[in-house]
């Protein structure tokens, strides 16, 4: 490849991937409990979020899915007050008791789509490469690879490859979101987490994630907190029904929204509550 | 009883209409009697011969404003050099790393410095820092005897008078980094150090530029401190540990003896009138970049 090779003249090629995953390391809690200021919002949870699936977590407002998401990744860490208690396994990994430095690797291994798209203040190209970047991978061929790799990954590549170098925040809503999945696998997690991340989209743009997700989990875990049944109902595999902070009833989509065997998530589902 | 209500509402607005033009009138007002003040000197020596000449000499109707104009941009770039990396730091460590308990310590000994007479500052400096450059510091530097009262005195000072306000600015101007976008650094993976200098300063910048112009235009017109501490002596300082000699001393240290001098009067009142448009310049400057930011 020519030194200064035009951006948008790279190709899509396959090349060694700078991390070792085997992509199998099983996410799951044990007696997950979380107050924030004393208030209970997760109470005794012991899930697993299977392999190569979406998962979806449903349940009423404030009910606590966002919060069961947050702890996946520790992010909730940024919130006052906050005391957890059991434990959230990554493989062999224990994220509860985890310290600084081994975050940063499990934050990695655990990608994030927000509710809400935010790219970082920065190019197109700067917000792919910088997971890659902070992480350690310096070489410029390696980053362009990445770079286009994950913007074809998710059908962005032919939409901005003229403009890799303008800021990020002049892509449409839907564009950015589809970037901030990009700059999510760029760093090739194994789970990804999605916290309602269509709902700030048109419905447009809500079905090309949405397509996304489904075509991703040959290759990744997806766990996704939605408020939308029907989004649920249309792309879930296995469904986590949250209720005050407790789980209800969990199971394949089909088992939850076909044969509830809770009564509070019949009257969920069928609309006495939301 | 209605008309009487409506009649005070009327009052009361009209009022407050007329307290406020006449304060922004009052800013006019200042500026337009400085220039007219200064207009002698200028009919007779060109404002350029006056900005450029070394000579300080008002007996001899010589009035060269340019050390004076060398002191003060020393004395305010030795004070930005220092307290901008402590200031950054100091606010990124507040935003960033620390806990809300020390910032709850923290940010009211912030105000209370910032509200500090800058003459505890000045007397700080002449038993503290004078002392400190003339007995330790500059004489592992030069080798000729320096009283303390130097660029550097005055730089430090000014720069740890600036401190609070530079620091409470770039608080609240990386406060307005949105939350979303620190989850998103961490998600992928980001230390805090990573996220403070690719996130939070990348997306201050026009805001920390904008406070840097405000604190330049703060240190510009600072005056008894600097006075204090400078040495007051018209050079254009060659070295950190030369003395200096400030616009705005210069017009505190003279004012009032120049009777007998003619063009004495106008010569203070030009350097009032040019730290007054170039301090107006500075915060403009800085108040569009903020509306820019804020936008």
């Amino acid at each position: 490849m020519p030194l200064f090779q035009k951006l948008s003249d790279l190709k899509n090629e396959d090349f060694a991937s700078p991390w070792a995953n085997d992509g199998k390391s099983r996410l799951y809690t044990e007696n997950l409990s979380l107050s924030i200021h004393g208030n209970r919002i997760l109470k005794n949870i012991s899930v697993e979020l299977p392999c190569n699936k979406i998962t979806c977590i449903v349940g009423p407002s404030g009910c606590g899915k966002s919060t069961l998401l947050k702890t996946f990744n520790r992010l909730i860490d940024m919130t006052e007050g906050v005391k957890i208690s059991g434990n959230v396994f990554l493989g062999n990994e224990n994220i509860v008791k985890a310290g600084f430095d081994d975050l940063t690797e499990i934050r990695r291994r655990i990608g994030l789509v927000p509710q809400r798209p935010c790219p970082l203040p920065m190019s197109i190209y700067g917000n792919i490469a910088y997971g890659c970047k902070i992480h350690g991978v310096r070489k410029r061929r390696e980053l362009n690879r990445i770079v286009v790799k994950y913007l074809n990954e998710v059908g962005l590549w032919n939409e901005v490859k003229n403009r890799l170098r303008s800021p990020a925040v002049g892509l449409s809503i839907g564009q950015q979101q589809r970037l901030c999945l990009a700059r999510s696998l760029a760093v090739e997690p194994e789970y990804i987490l999605a916290d309602e991340a269509t709902s700030a989209l048109d419905p447009q743009s809500s079905k090309i994630v949405e397509d996304l997700f489904v075509r991703l989990k040959e290759k990744y875990s997806i766990v996704m907190v939605t408020h939308t049944l029907h989004q649920a109902m249309r792309i879930a595999d296995y469904v986590i029904f949250i209720y005050m902070g407790e789980i209800i009833e969990t199971g394949t989509a089909d088992e939850v929204f076909h044969h509830p065997k809770h009564e509070l998530t019949k009257n969920y589902l069928s609309g006495v509550f939301s | 009883m209605l008309s009487w209500r409506l009649a005070k509402e009327k009052v009361m607005s009209g009022v407050m209409f007329f307290i406020t033009c006449a304060s922004l009138l009052l800013v006019v007002a200042m500026g337009i009697g400085l220039c007219l003040r200064s207009s002698p000197i200028l009919s007779e020596i060109s404002l350029w011969d006056i900005l450029s000449a070394n000579e300080w000499k008002p007996a001899k109707n010589q009035f060269g404003f340019f050390p004076f104009i060398m002191g003060t941009v020393c004395v305010t770039g030795i004070s930005i050099v220092l307290a901008l990396p402590v200031s950054l730091f100091t606010a990124l460590f507040l935003t960033e790393y620390s806990h809300s308990q020390v910032r709850k310590f923290v940010y009211p000994v912030l105000d209370i410095l910032a509200a500090l007479p800058s003459v505890i500052y000045g007397v700080w400096g002449t038993l503290i820092v004078v002392p400190w450059i003339s007995g330790w510091l500059a004489p592992r530097f030069v080798s000729e005897y320096t009283s303390g009262y130097t660029v550097l005195a005055a730089g430090t000072v000014l720069a740890i008078m600036i401190l609070p306000l530079l620091v409470s600015m770039f608080v609240e101007i990386f406060s307005t980094v949105p939350g979303e976008m620190r989850e998103a650094a961490y998600a992928l993976g980001s230390t805090r150090w990573q996220l403070s200098r690719r996130v939070v300063m990348k997306k201050s910048l026009p805001g920390i530029f904008a406070t840097v112009v405000l604190a330049v235009s703060r240190a510009l017109g600072e005056t008894i401190a600097v006075l204090m501490v400078c040495g007051n002596l018209p050079q254009v300082p060659r070295s950190l540990f030369d003395a200096c000699y400030p616009l705005p001393a210069l017009i505190a240290n003279n004012y009032g003896e120049m009777m007998s001098m003619p063009l004495y009067e106008a010569a203070l009142m030009l350097a009032a009138a040019i730290l007054f448009i170039v301090v107006l310049l500075f915060n403009l400057l800085s108040r569009i970049i903020l509306k820019r930011v804020e936008d």
